[in-house]
């Protein structure tokens, strides 16, 4: 069977997987994220009618917004170090400290971009 | 550990399966888009963007180079924003995204779905959806 591991969920949730752990799974919700809304999207403008005019209201929101941004800016920085880690396999024994360089880049340009949606959504 | 690391092969000793060039592309394709973005929010700012469109505009546009995703802004006239040239560009950016976007869940459900028969149904499944969206983003592009 597909989901028997042997690992309760306790255990699971208690796995210390660390820095690259938490950037697999972000990575992952990251892409999950953009699929489920581009797929969206391009239904909604190829349908066209009521469906995407009330979709429309749903990607203005400002909280949709940053959730989107969240999955864009990361799975894209991720999928660079990943990318860089993986076609120059030297690199990986320093794949902890980019993982912290990862960081440095991502929660600026978030902090600002986070930091624009509101105040164009909120200040008006 | 029997089997020799394959990262210590030379490539034409790695045996280039169906996965191991997936596992290339997905890589490669990553490089392609960020080079597709760029190029397309280089193109809004020569368009005359610097002046006429806010940041969430350019990235709107950057993301995928279609006309209608500039007409909220302050673009004088859409021609230039919707010749051939973009029209090719966004196509390649959304063939691209949605053969890596697509590669990408099959390896998520991969994790959860192990048997064999499963994934062949979840790969059948996987490959309609694929060219399904392919073929309706190319017709938004196009038609637009």
């Amino acid at each position: 069977m597909g989901l028997k591991r042997n690992v309760s969920l306790a255990t699971a949730l208690r796995y210390k997987g660390q820095g690259p752990m938490l950037t697999f799974i972000l990575h992952r919700i990251g892409g999950l994220g953009m699929a489920i809304f581009i797929t969206i999207h391009i239904l909604a403008s190829f349908l066209g009618g009521q469906i995407g005019v009330f979709l429309n209201t749903v990607y203005e929101n400002w909280l949709f917004q940053i959730f989107i941004f969240f999955c864009v800016l990361f799975h894209a920085i991720n999928g660079l170090r990943i990318t860089l880690v993986d076609l120059f396999p030297k690199l990986l024994v320093h794949q902890r400290e980019a993982i912290w360089v990862e960081w440095a880049v991502f929660i600026p340009l978030f902090a600002i971009s986070v930091f624009v949606i509101m105040s164009t959504a909120l200040g008006g | 550990m029997a089997t020799t690391k394959s990262r210590t092969l030379p490539l034409s000793k790695r045996g280039l399966n169906f996965e191991m060039f997936m596992w290339l592309f997905t890589r490669l394709s990553a490089l392609a888009m960020y080079a597709l973005i760029l190029f397309a929010i280089i193109g809004a700012l020569i368009m005359g963007a610097r002046e006429q469109m806010n940041l969430a505009d350019v990235l709107r546009w950057g993301f995928m180079p279609n006309s209608t995703h500039v007409q909220s802004t302050d673009v004088p006239d859409l021609a230039p924003w919707s010749t051939t040239f973009w029209r090719l560009t966004g196509s390649a950016l959304l063939l691209v995204a949605t053969a890596h976007g697509v590669h990408g869940l099959v390896v998520i459900a991969d994790d959860y779905i192990v048997t064999s028969r499963g994934r062949n149904i979840v790969r059948l499944l996987s490959i309609i959806f694929m060219l399904f969206m392919m073929g309706a983003g190319l017709y938004i592009l196009w038609t637009s």
